[in-house]
């Protein structure tokens, strides 16, 4: 199983909490798990095939999008986060 | 070299570009900060705002004496303070109201005038009421760095060319994501000089407090920023952020934002894969306008930085 970080926006998805479980070999794999437990929030995390464009899914700290995008494999111990799409700061 | 300048926005850019030996994890890997917080207002932003702001003069989109508007948690309000003074404009910053107290009190300095937006919608809530300000009065004009190609072309033209003259060799660029402009537009003109060049990406792993979006619909991502062309993207804690600043200050003395430490830190890590390669951080700012948070000391950083978007 891997640990699935949910940021405050999503959190209503999965009765409030901070972080779940899922499982999967690849991103994709995990994000389809997730959708079956929490189909709320699978319905927001996936469009058209892809990670929805106002979602950010990290795998190991990196944007899933500059690494194997949802074909990523998932290895174990490594941490999945969600966050919503933000604006940069200091800018 | 020139011996004076004709007034202080022909000082912008033309940044050092110092070695960091000691914080290079390995010999063989050459680490380098481009110091942009020697820009006449201290950040990186002094590019963008100047060449924001000549761009819409030279259309004539921006009228003499037209009042500026723009979204910012601090270091475009104040590089646009100055450009806005010595040009003749009126500037109105849109800033979080958890934005550090100096940034507030240098726009305040500079004359800007500042509407705050909520804390808990980050950066987010400053571009949303600023885009609803702008279009309930047509008389502002609105830069807005976020969707402006002139920010990404200004470190086209400056930051990245500086940088391919400075170097025979670039095989990774690290900088701060915010708008996406200097990723962008640094990349770009990197990548021409050095087409296998490994753009990276330092993004802050915001804290739940700011991350007080109702929906995913109020997401946002910059119109400039394309991911496509980064090749990383990789998360920062606001704890890694400032290991990162302390490692360059104690190893290297310079005294980076937070921002920088980030940068920093994402350097170092994709410095332990390289076995030999040439690495250059962009380093946005200087620490002064942070010196109010209470994060140089704090044991747990991470509670006592979660409350603010810090770049």
């Amino acid at each position: 199983m891997t640990a699935v970080r949910i940021p405050p926006t999503l959190r209503g998805e999965v009765g409030g909490a901070r972080q779940v479980e899922a499982d999967g070999s690849t991103v994709r794999e995990l994000l389809d798990d997730l959708a079956a437990r929490y189909p709320a929030l699978g319905a927001q995390l996936l469009e058209n095939g892809g990670v929805a464009p106002f979602v950010n899914v990290y795998l190991g700290g990196e944007d899933v999008r500059t690494l194997d995008g949802l074909e990523t494999p998932v290895e174990a111990g490594q941490t999945l986060i969600l966050l919503p799409a933000m604006a940069g700061g200091s800018c | 070299m020139l011996k004076t300048a004709d007034n202080l926005l022909s000082l912008v850019g033309n940044t050092p570009l110092v070695e960091l030996r000691r914080l290079s994890p390995k010999p063989s890997v050459r680490l380098y900060a481009k110091l942009e917080g020697q820009n006449p207002t201290g950040s990186i932003k002094d590019r963008v705002a100047k060449a924001m702001i000549e761009a819409a003069e030279a259309t004539g989109e921006l009228e003499p004496g037209r009042r500026l508007l723009e979204p910012t948690s601090g270091n475009t309000g104040i590089s646009l303070a100055l450009v806005a003074k010595l040009k003749g404009y009126p500037l109105t910053c849109v800033m979080p109201e958890n934005a550090t107290e100096e940034r507030i009190r240098v726009l305040r300095l500079y004359g800007a005038d500042i509407v705050f937006s909520p804390a808990e919608e980050g950066s987010n809530g400053a571009v949303r009421m600023a885009l609803e300000l702008a279009a309930r009065d047509p008389g502002l004009f609105m830069p807005f760095q976020y969707g402006n190609e002139a920010n990404p072309r200004a470190h086209y033209d400056g930051t990245g060319a500086e940088i391919a003259e400075a170097l025979d060799r670039v095989d990774v660029l690290v900088a701060g994501l915010g708008t996406g402009g200097t990723l962008m537009g640094t990349g770009e003109r990197l990548r021409e000089s050095f087409p296998d060049i490994v753009v990276a990406a330092a993004e802050p792993l915001p804290g739940d407090p700011v991350m007080g979006l109702r929906s995913l619909a109020d997401g946002y991502v910059p119109p400039i920023l394309d991911v496509a062309k980064l090749d990383r993207k990789v998360l920062v804690s606001n704890a890694e952020s400032v290991a990162g600043l302390h490692a360059l200050l104690d190893l290297e003395g310079v005294f980076g934002g937070v921002s920088a430490g980030a940068v920093v830190h994402v350097a170092r890590k994709l410095a332990d894969d390289l076995d030999d390669a040439v690495v250059v951080c962009v380093l946005a700012d200087a620490g002064w306008k942070y010196l109010s948070a209470d994060f140089w000391d704090a044991r747990d950083i991470e509670q006592s930085m979660e409350k603010t978007v810090w770049w």
